[in-house]
């Protein structure tokens, strides 16, 4: 990690080099000079009054640090394919509406997957100044710049709502708002067909909103991009949970939809299994989360969830999930928060600046261990929980290095609250009141190439076909599904 | 829209200032879907209400309604109670959830056992059990007279109606359990339903087990989401860690750990007193002695 800057730092630098730069005709090799540009992330609603021409300068410096490679390797790291070069040379040109019009074109929603993508491992893993400068930590910044543009566009009223093609009578439903769902509502609606969106919640959005914490990802952006699909006339039920206060059966027959898509996520908590999981104390990372962002319980004023008041919090996993439940831990006010993880920073899956945010913060990891058992009192209230050490030993399936127990190293870590974030599997509830939808043994949906079900008329995406996957790849399905949608629609 | 047609208050607890209302709201898609033991979500907060569970009293799928009957615990239910009225909207309300009670014509009766505002919850099974042509039996049980209601309700969907009270200011001076007894041990019993608060289910599952009657039970936990999503409801069952609000409400009464489960109903305890700003003596009626 880079020593601290103020933001006023940060802007004074990428002023300097700004003057340094602009107007100039820059070599592949200036450009790689240029330090990359921190651009710290901002609540909207700051950001939306200071959108100061310094904080944009750093935007343009981070932009002149691409050398604009033919063949464009970058690319072909993201999911979706957003044509990187391209919008940051909108950007390099000043043209900020040109830079996100042509993210949109195959990222729908870029002020979050700017915020949320896992880019190292994407995007920014493919960038050829990185390469050069041998870390791709060091590439350009092609999140920061999407979410840059993306905020820069909401903040300056700036959003074009597409205009729906005429109307066609036909009507879809989805099920689930989350990032799948909603990519499927505006392609579909795009194409002039009626679009209803089901979700269970009374919140839209899904893991964005009560997954993901505020801090991380501002519940307004999210709302806004539901809002842009209310504009474009896509209808929205929410507190309506396809199974049971309608089966998908009832939408298709007697509801009278052409077609169905199921984007219903991974919502299905993992447990440790072990003794002592059931005390009190002890709360899944779904729970914890949703307690947290979508009940807001940490408004004590104004919410009416409780919040579980705990001093010392022990999170057990090394993903997203796990970051944001430690993260979380220490905003609600946790003297000491733990990170129990039974492998190593280095295989830690969770996103590089999460994991540095997380030891930013002080959250206290422990690396090669994990839970045998939960200890509790008398009243059954979580005291401890006993923990093994482990080393890495041989690589496995999936080519990271088996962590293997050594016997005898148990010891108890005093916690009165667990956090388990061991990740999701899927919701049975669809395929359980859903008859002929072919499932896999964890319960994912099987589709083919197109996102097709076993049955006719249903298309699947998301968490619910790959298990707990990403934002990206959520939506990237969500439009393919669609196209096969649209084109199943337009021939009937 | 979920616009309140209907509101009575079935009961008042001075002891405990805790009162029983019916509402009866107006919800045609949960209504036209939902079987009995089923139970819906609400809120009276999009933003800040907390999401509490109340099982399906009552519904007409014709006219587009359903009946909840609470009891005032805590500071959603008061509230609830104290500022929604006729011609008000609950603003946020999803179901039917949770799965069907498993209804089938039985050879002998079936004998449904309510405690203190487990009533309310049982009257769909009765009703149920009735339709299908089983022999009813129902056990009706508070305690005191002023606690009781769903009277005329039980007796026009049972074939047989007892109630008991604790103090026996109505019907029979006992606990739920003595009559439950008495039939075991001279009827042939099918199945026995019963529902009430955990200490009173603890006690029938004892109190059934020389018979070996089957017995079900609806599981309170205390809830989210109600979709399986949070596991904030999990109860042991068995061997395994099921989840009350999808894999249940109702049990197999033998295999639930009613000790676990009533440990974990009083997680919030604390921060709850505070949210309600009264103190209250614990669980309503159906108090049951071994
Ligand atoms: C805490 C956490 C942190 C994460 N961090 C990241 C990150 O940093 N980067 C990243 O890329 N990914 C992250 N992820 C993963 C990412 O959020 C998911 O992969 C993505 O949201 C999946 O999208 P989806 O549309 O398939 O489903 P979801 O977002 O899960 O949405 C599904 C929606 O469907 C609704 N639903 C379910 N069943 C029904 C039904 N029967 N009827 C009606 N509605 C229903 C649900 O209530 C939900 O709103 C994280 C996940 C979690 C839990
Ligand atoms: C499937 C299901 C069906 C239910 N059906 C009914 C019903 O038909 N009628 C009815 O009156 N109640 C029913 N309940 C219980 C009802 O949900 C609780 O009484 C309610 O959540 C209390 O909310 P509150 O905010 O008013 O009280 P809180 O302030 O949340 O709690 C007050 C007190 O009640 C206890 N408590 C908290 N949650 C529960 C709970 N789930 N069950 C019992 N005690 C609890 C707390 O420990 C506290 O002491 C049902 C619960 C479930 C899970
Ligand atoms: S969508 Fe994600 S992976 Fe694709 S370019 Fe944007 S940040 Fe990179
Ligand atoms: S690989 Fe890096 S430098 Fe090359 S075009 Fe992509 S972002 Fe620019
Ligand atoms: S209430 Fe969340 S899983 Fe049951």
């Amino acid at each position: 990690m880079s020593e601290f800057k103020t933001t006023e730092m940060l802007q004074e630098e990428a002023a300097k080099i700004w003057a340094g730069i602009e107007g100039k005709t820059l070599t592949p090799k200036d450009r790689t000079a240029i330090p990359q540009q921190e651009m710290p992330s901002q609540e909207p609603t700051v950001r939306a009054h200071n959108m100061s021409e310094v904080a944009l300068t750093q935007a343009r410096v981070e932009a002149e640090r691409c050398i604009q490679c033919g063949g464009a390797p970058c690319k072909k790291g993201c999911p979706v394919a957003v044509p990187i070069p391209e919008f940051i040379k909108h950007i390099q040109q000043g043209d900020f509406k040109g830079a996100v019009d042509t993210i949109k074109n195959t990222n729908l929603l870029p002020a979050i997957c700017g915020r949320v993508c896992p880019q190292e491992k994407q995007c920014q893993s493919f960038c050829t100044v990185g390469k050069m400068l041998k870390s791709p930590e060091k590439a350009v910044a092609i999140g920061r710049l999407e979410r840059y543009v993306a905020d820069w566009e909401r903040a300056n009223n700036k959003i074009t709502v597409p205009t729906p093609a005429p109307e066609t009578g036909k009507r879809v439903a989805v099920i689930g708002s989350g990032p799948a769902g909603l990519t499927v509502a505006a392609d579909i609606r795009r194409a002039g067909h009626s679009v209803t969106v089901f979700e269970a919640f009374q919140k839209t959005g899904g893991v964005m909103v009560y997954g993901i914490p505020e801090f991380r990802l501002p519940k307004a952006i999210v709302a806004k991009e539901v809002e842009n699909l209310k504009k474009m006339g896509v209808e929205f039920k929410t507190s309506f949970l396809v199974g049971r206060t309608a089966t998908l059966e009832q939408l298709l027959d007697s509801e009278g939809f052409d077609a169905a898509f199921i984007g219903t996520g991974a919502g299905l908590p993992k447990f440790l299994g072990i003794e002592g999981e059931n005390l009190i104390g002890v709360f899944s990372a779904n729970e914890y989360l949703t307690r947290s962002n979508l009940m807001k319980a940490y408004d004590r004023e104004h919410a009416d969830t409780p919040l579980f008041e705990a001093k010392r919090v022990a999170v057990f996993g090394g993903g997203n999930v796990a970051m944001d439940g430690a993260r979380t831990a220490l905003r609600l006010g946790a003297e000491k928060v733990y990170c129990v993880y039974r492998r190593t920073r280095a295989e830690m899956p969770a996103r590089v600046e999460e994991v540095a945010h997380a030891i930013e913060e002080g959250v206290d990891f422990h690396f090669l261990e994990n839970p045998t058992k939960f200890i509790g009192d008398e009243k059954g209230r979580l005291t401890g929980v006993e923990l093994l050490n482990y080393e890495l030993g041989e690589p496995d399936a999936s080519g990271r290095r088996k962590p293997v127990a050594i016997p005898g190293t148990e010891h108890v870590l005093e916690i009165d609250a667990a956090v388990v974030a061991l990740g999701n599997e899927s919701n049975p509830l669809m395929s359980q009141t859903t008859e002929g939808l072919n499932v896999t043994k964890r319960g994912n949906i099987i589709v083919d190439e197109n996102q097709k079900t076993s049955i006719p008329r249903v298309w699947a995406g998301g968490d619910i076909v790959l298990g707990a996957a990403t934002v990206i790849l959520a939506m990237g399905e969500g439009r393919r599904a669609a196209a096969s949608m649209n084109e199943y629609l337009a021939g009937k | 829209m979920h616009k309140i047609l209907e509101k009575r208050q079935l009961s008042y607890d001075k002891e405990r200032d805790q009162s029983v209302f019916y509402y009866k709201v107006e919800a045609p898609e949960i209504a036209r879907n939902r079987k009995a033991g089923q139970f819906i979500i609400f809120q009276l907060d999009e933003d800040y209400g907390e999401r509490i569970p109340l099982t399906i009293a009552d519904a007409n799928a014709e006219e587009g309604w359903i009946a909840i009957v609470f009891q005032t615990v805590g500071a959603t239910t008061r509230r609830f109670s104290a500022t929604f009225n006729v011609g008000d909207n609950v603003p946020v309300l999803v179901g039917p959830l949770g799965k069907p009670t498993h209804i089938e014509k039985k050879d002998g009766l079936v004998l449904c056992v309510g405690g203190g505002i487990g009533i309310a919850p049982l009257h769909p099974i009765v009703q149920a059990n009735h339709a299908v042509g089983n022999k009813v039996v129902t056990i009706i049980g508070a305690r005191t007279k002023d606690l009781l209601f769903f009277e005329d309700e039980m007796r026009a969907a049972s074939d047989e109606l007892i109630i008991v009270t604790d103090d026996g200011s109505y019907g029979r001076k006992a606990v739920v359990t003595a009559p439950l007894t008495e039939i075991c041990e001279k009827e042939k019993v099918s199945e026995i339903v019963s529902i009430g608060p955990a200490i009173m289910m603890k006690f029938c599952v004892a109190a059934a087990r020389p018979f070996g009657v089957p017995i079900t039970t609806s599981l309170n936990t205390i809830m989210i989401d109600g979709t399986g999503m949070c596991g904030c409801c999990r109860v042991k069952v068995g061997d395994a860690t099921k989840f009350v609000c999808v894999d249940g409400p109702e049990f197999n009464g033998y295999e639930v750990d009613f000790d676990n489960m009533m440990q974990r109903m009083t997680a919030f305890k604390d921060k709850e007193r505070e949210a309600d700003h009264k103190c209250r003596v614990g669980l309503d009626a159906g108090k049951v002695s071994a």
